[in-house]
């Protein structure tokens, strides 16, 4: 079996050849850890679409006849301190959640990850400038920053949704960097670049697709991050507010009072919280392993 | 090398500045007035001289630029000034604190250390067996589980089964060693799984790239020896990324377990931060700041000297 | 002796035996025992050390035992109204009220063992009451109705008013009005802000920031026989869980601010027997700030109608399980001599049984005022949970009953305060919390903007402003709850400028060792420590 040298990645220029359902089946087959965390994702997504067809009460609607009443028939669930549906309000959260995770993760890593890769390959002076600035917003603690732009903008889901973004960008740049320092030095890039390439495609068709792996790696960590991180700012007050059903705002105040006399009321958005997170770690997982160019045999 | 080193050295003095300037005027764009807090709060006598009268003696009436220049020189002369709210020098305000959380970041980093490399190791090496599965889903579990919640549960159980409670008050750990473990362990051990969790998988996924390089594979190949002396290799390679997440997270716990030392009720520097910004206590909030971006940078230039001892292409840049 | 003589000495002896062995049992039961070290939690922790200058229970709770007062409130009254002396043994009134004078203990000690004169009380409250400058005070405006403060001989002081006050003698027993040394304070004004030097019965160990405060008994009290106490710790803990948890492992006896119901179940549930609950109504409200800048919320209609449309007996009910609320009540706490009685208090707006009818006025009143159903408008919330969460929610829900569209925004506590002020609201979440249960302190702030810095309502009302000084002037206790009624019908329903949700509900959970405590509406009263003691 010849070696090849390590070549100009190619992105895998399967999907021509093989139907995209083909595709899935091999998937679920070699990978069923990530299968079920796809699943376990879709889900979600699905829930967060639909919350209000299948929700069985209204999210808002108090009832003080039934406060903190346990899982019962009528309420599958329980009710949480008010008497509002814990069911309901977990699927309407599963919104909050998705909107949050997927806003934050995308644009942090994303931004993150372009700017870290431009800042490696460029390096010199803009890679100096670059690291120094993303340097700063990285030494920031980040209820420093999570409270500043709440205060100056207010509360809000778009500007948690900042909040928590900004600090990621510069995390996510980092470990872009440090990743695409290491192709930058490979002779392909020189070659390219002797080529009379343009940066911009140098970028993004050679540089781009190598860090793919802790690109996704921090997509679906960021995912879960931006989830876990509302909740923190919540518990803190910073974070969305009520009435609006979001998990981690669940989680606080009156959940965590009466978690042994209504343990209920805590449990059930910690296991939503924890199952979402879970599930896009191990989908992001196995996606990265299945997608990673070098990881094909021929 | 040396010179590598004294780059690096110089660079942390721009980034330093950046950080000084950037929470100085982030603090006072955010609307709230220590004074009107500290006097006029719920209080329906407090009168407009008085509150004028102590701002002035904060110096909070002076302009801008020139209660950033003091401070700074201040900063140059190590005197970080006394804080707004109690009027004590800030090093006395600081010191026991950051005591304690620098404690709690170096325990938290061992666990997570200890349980990492390994476990990462391993399950990159085995990739795709049960043993793979098992350490992935083990080290997910750390990310997905909310860090206060897990500090919740700890403490009830500790209570509700074992009747038991951790110490409340700190002892240093040269004062009372097994009372200063007693309080601090369990934190470490919350903080320490999910910074486990983060490093696992890094060093998992940055062995499975080095295990794909091609001259490992024929070693592989080759048999037992040849892929345990490269085994070794590969890890030194892989170390890069992992550190840097290492590094990262370090700097964070020295400020940002806020939720996490709620909980535990410990007396460290996330819950100072919280107390100097609800209360809008500038100078304290711009030494902390100050500090924990010092702590970050230092880490990282200690990670760029592993780097550069580790990678010599990256040296020569 | 006879039969009959011996038999009636025998069962007069077995009697008085049987008298005696049940009051020495009882007594021993109610005897305060010495000894102990009081360990209690303490959620904040103070900026610095000087009452005059601070507000907060985080200073009073470690610092209070350490001082003494003029006079204070008596430790076994629950209403926290009624006043005994401390550093003053007696004090006569003059006839028009405008003449305090007070004979002061003599053989008094401070720690360091100078003896204290009325010196040291004048120099005292000359620095709470005309402070030099650059000294703050922030209670000064308590007292403009100071004229002269004297000292005619070694034990005597007197206070002369420009008018008579009926809340003066409160003044005197204001928890924060510790008598500091006059001759530490002629060398340094501000020593008392980093250090201690008082009368009181207990001693500063030390205290180490962010951690805890340790104190010792006194030796020298001049209260012979007290504190019954060794000494006490103050742990300074944040989070009220870690609070309950502590007092749960039994490492901690009391939290003396307040926990939650559900705090107060958990520690029930778990300690049984080993837990002594009390229970009071609280010197604090959960009020309602309508900015009178903003339309249509100038109209007294609308505002009369967000008031109708509260149903308080429900919250009452419900939200008293979940939140530290429960009375219903109007400006003063329910059941100290000022309050008004429920029967009354159900003729105001917004308090009566009937919720269908206050709610059908409500929508009556909306509509002439020419308000569009389904309005939408801002609530703004405070950023602390209890208990403006649970209120803020219900609020937003009871307002939805009558049409009204609110959006609650929870603001980030000291941001909202700086908000209030500044006019950036619409409807608000507000509190009225007073040290002391006084109508001149609780009534304070509802008084004309161009008076009171903190009405956020931003209103004029000569009519509230007179009626506060003719109650504030008015010696006869009935001629002033008069007036006090007035007060609140007007501020309430003539012209809805703002008006209370509940009261809240202080719940102090505690080890049943910890005796001689009793609540009082208000948690910077009662903390001296030197009548309590623990049990076995």
């Amino acid at each position: 079996m010849a070696i090849r040298p390590a070549t100009v990645a190619e992105v895998p220029d399967v999907a021509g050849r093989r139907g995209w359902l083909a595709q899935v089946r091999d998937f679920c087959r070699e990978r069923p850890l990530g299968a079920i965390g796809a699943a376990v994702v879709a889900v979600n997504i699905l829930v967060a679409i639909s919350a209000n067809v299948i929700a069985p009460y209204d999210p808002l609607t108090t009832d003080y006849g039934a406060m903190l009443a346990p899982p019962s028939a009528g309420h599958w669930l329980g009710t949480d301190a008010f008497g509002r549906d814990v069911l309901t309000r977990i699927l309407y959260g599963s919104r909050t959640a998705m909107l949050v995770g997927f806003a934050c993760a995308f644009f942090g890593a994303t931004i993150g990850a372009v700017i870290g890769v431009a800042s490696a390959y460029f390096a010199g002076k803009v890679d100096l400038i670059v690291q120094r600035v993303m340097d700063i917003f990285l030494a920031f603690p980040l209820i420093i920053l999570a409270l500043a732009v709440v205060s100056i903008l207010g509360t809000g889901i778009q500007n948690v949704i900042m909040a928590i973004t900004i600090p990621m960008i510069p995390r996510a740049a980092l470990v872009a960097r440090s990743s695409a320092l290491a192709i930058r030095e490979l002779p392909y890039v020189d070659a390219a670049r002797a080529a009379g390439f343009r940066h911009r495609r140098i970028i993004l068709r050679h540089m781009l697709p190598n860090v793919m792996a802790p690109y996704l790696i921090m997509l679906t960590a960021y995912l879960g991050q931006a989830i876990l991180l509302e909740a923190s700012l919540s518990f803190l007050g910073l974070g969305v507010s009520e009435p609006t059903a979001a998990w981690g705002l669940m989680l606080r105040g009156a959940a965590v009072q009466f978690a042994e006399a209504a343990p209920w009321m805590a449990i059930f958005p910690g296991l939503a919280i924890s199952l979402a997170v879970f599930a896009f770690n191990l989908f992001g997982d196995s996606l990265r392993d299945a997608l990673d160019p070098r990881l094909k045999t021929q | 090398m040396a010179k590598y080193i004294v780059k690096r050295l110089l660079l942390m003095i721009p980034t330093l500045l950046g950080v000084a300037v950037l929470i100085f005027f982030l603090m006072r764009v955010v609307p709230g007035d220590i004074v009107e807090l500290r006097f006029a709060g719920e209080s329906a006598f407090a009168q407009k001289e008085n509150l004028d009268k102590e701002r002035a003696r904060l110096g909070l009436d002076r302009p801008l630029w020139e209660q950033f220049v003091t401070w700074m020189l201040g900063i140059m002369r190590l005197d970080f000034g006394t804080s707004m709210w109690t009027g004590s020098p800030i090093i006395e305000e600081i010191q026991l604190r950051a005591a304690l959380s620098f404690q709690l970041a170096v325990m938290a980093t061992i666990i997570a250390v200890v349980l990492a490399i390994p476990l990462g190791v391993v399950a990159a090496l085995k990739q795709d067996t049960w043993v793979d599965y098992c350490v992935r889903i083990f080290s997910i579990a750390g990310l997905a589980t909310p860090s206060f919640w897990l500090g919740i549960v700890f403490i009830l159980m500790l209570l509700i089964v074992f009747k038991w409670l951790p110490p409340m008050v700190y002892t240093p750990f040269w004062v009372n060693p097994w009372q200063n473990m007693l309080q601090l362990i369990w934190p470490a051990l919350a903080v320490g799984y999910r910074y486990s969790a983060v490093a696992t998988r890094m060093t998992r996924s940055a062995m499975l790239e080095v295990l794909r390089e091609d001259y490992i594979r024929t070693a592989r190949a080759k048999g037992l020896w040849q892929k345990l002396i490269l085994s070794r290799h590969a890890l030194k390679n892989a170390m890069l990324p992992v550190l840097a997440v290492v590094a990262l997270e370090f700097a964070f716990l020295m400020g940002g377990l806020v939720v996490t030392e709620q909980v535990f009720n410990l007396n460290g520097l996330g819950m100072l931060f919280v107390e100097s910004v609800a209360r809008r206590d500038y100078t304290l909030t711009q030494a902390l700041v100050m500090l924990v971006a010092f702590v970050f940078i230092f880490v990282n230039f200690t990670v760029d000297l592993m780097y550069a001892w580790l990678d010599p292409r990256i040296r020569f840049r | 002796m006879t039969d009959e003589g011996r038999k009636r000495l025998l069962s007069i002896t077995g009697v008085l035996f049987a008298v005696v062995a049940l009051t020495t049992a009882a007594g021993a039961q109610d005897k305060p025992r010495y000894g102990g070290e009081l360990i209690f939690a303490v959620p904040s922790e103070m900026p610095s050390y000087d009452g005059h200058r601070e507000g907060t229970f985080g200073m009073v709770h470690p610092l209070a035992p350490h001082y003494n007062t003029l006079l204070r409130t008596d430790p076994n009254d629950r209403t926290g109204t009624k006043f005994v002396g401390d550093l003053a043994e007696s004090w006569t009134v003059s006839p028009d009220g405008r003449v305090y004078t007070l004979k002061l203990r003599r053989g008094v000690k401070f720690h360091d063992g100078s003896e204290m004169t009325s010196r040291d009380v004048k120099v005292s409250y000359d620095k709470i009451v005309f402070p030099p400058p650059g000294v703050g005070s922030i209670r000064k405006g308590q007292y403009t109705n100071v004229e002269a403060i004297e000292a005619p001989d070694a034990s005597t002081i007197v206070f002369r008013l420009k008018w008579p006050q009926a809340s003066f003698l409160a003044s005197l027993a204001s928890p924060y009005n510790w008598i500091y040394r006059a001759e530490i304070l002629a060398k340094d004004v501000r020593w008392y802000e980093k250090n201690v030097m008082g009368t009181g019965p207990f001693l500063l160990v030390e205290h180490v920031k962010g951690s805890h405060w340790v104190g010792k008994k006194n030796p020298n009290y001049w209260d012979k026989g007290k504190p019954y106490l060794d000494g006490y710790r103050a742990i300074f803990m944040k989070d009220s869980a870690a609070q309950v948890a502590a007092v749960r492992a039994e490492r901690a006896h009391i939290q003396f601010r307040g926990f939650s119901p559900a705090e107060r179940d958990s520690l029930v549930n778990a300690l049984g027997r080993k837990i002594t609950v009390q229970e009071s109504a609280w010197d604090c409200a959960a009020w309602v700030a309508i900015n009178q800048d903003k339309k249509p919320f100038d109209d007294k209609r609308v505002r009369r109608a967000l008031t109708l449309a509260l149903d308080r007996h429900q919250a009452a009910q419900a939200l008293s399980k979940i939140a530290y609320v429960k009375e219903v009540a109007g400006v003063q706490v329910p059941g100290t001599p000022f309050a008004t009685p429920p029967d009354e208090l159900e003729k105001l707006a917004g308090y009566g049984r009937d919720i269908k009818k206050s709610r059908a006025e409500a929508r009556r009143l909306l509509r002439e005022a020419g308000v569009p159903d389904g309005l939408s408008f801002t609530f703004t919330n405070r950023g602390v949970a209890m208990p403006y969460e649970p209120v803020g929610i219900w609020l937003i829900d009871q307002w939805r009953q009558i049409g009204l569209n609110a959006t609650m925004v929870t603001i980030e506590a000291s941001q909202h305060v700086t908000e209030l002020r500044a006019g950036n609201f619409t409807v608000s979440s507000d509190a009225q919390c007073g040290y002391q249960v006084e109508p001149d302190l609780d009534l304070a702030k509802f008084q004309s903007k161009e008076i009171s810095h903190n009405n956020y309502g931003r209103y004029t009302d000569k009519v509230l402003d007179d009626l506060y000084q003719k109650q504030s002037r008015a010696l006869d206790p009935e001629e002033r709850k008069r007036y006090v009624r007035e007060f609140e019908r007007r501020l309430l329903e003539e012209e809805a400028h703002t008006f209370p949700t509940l009261q809240w509900h202080r719940i102090v959970p505690h080890s049943a060792k910890v005796r001689g405590w009793t609540i009082t509406p208000s948690h910077y009263l009662n903390q001296q420590l030197d009548t309590v003691w623990l049990s076995e």
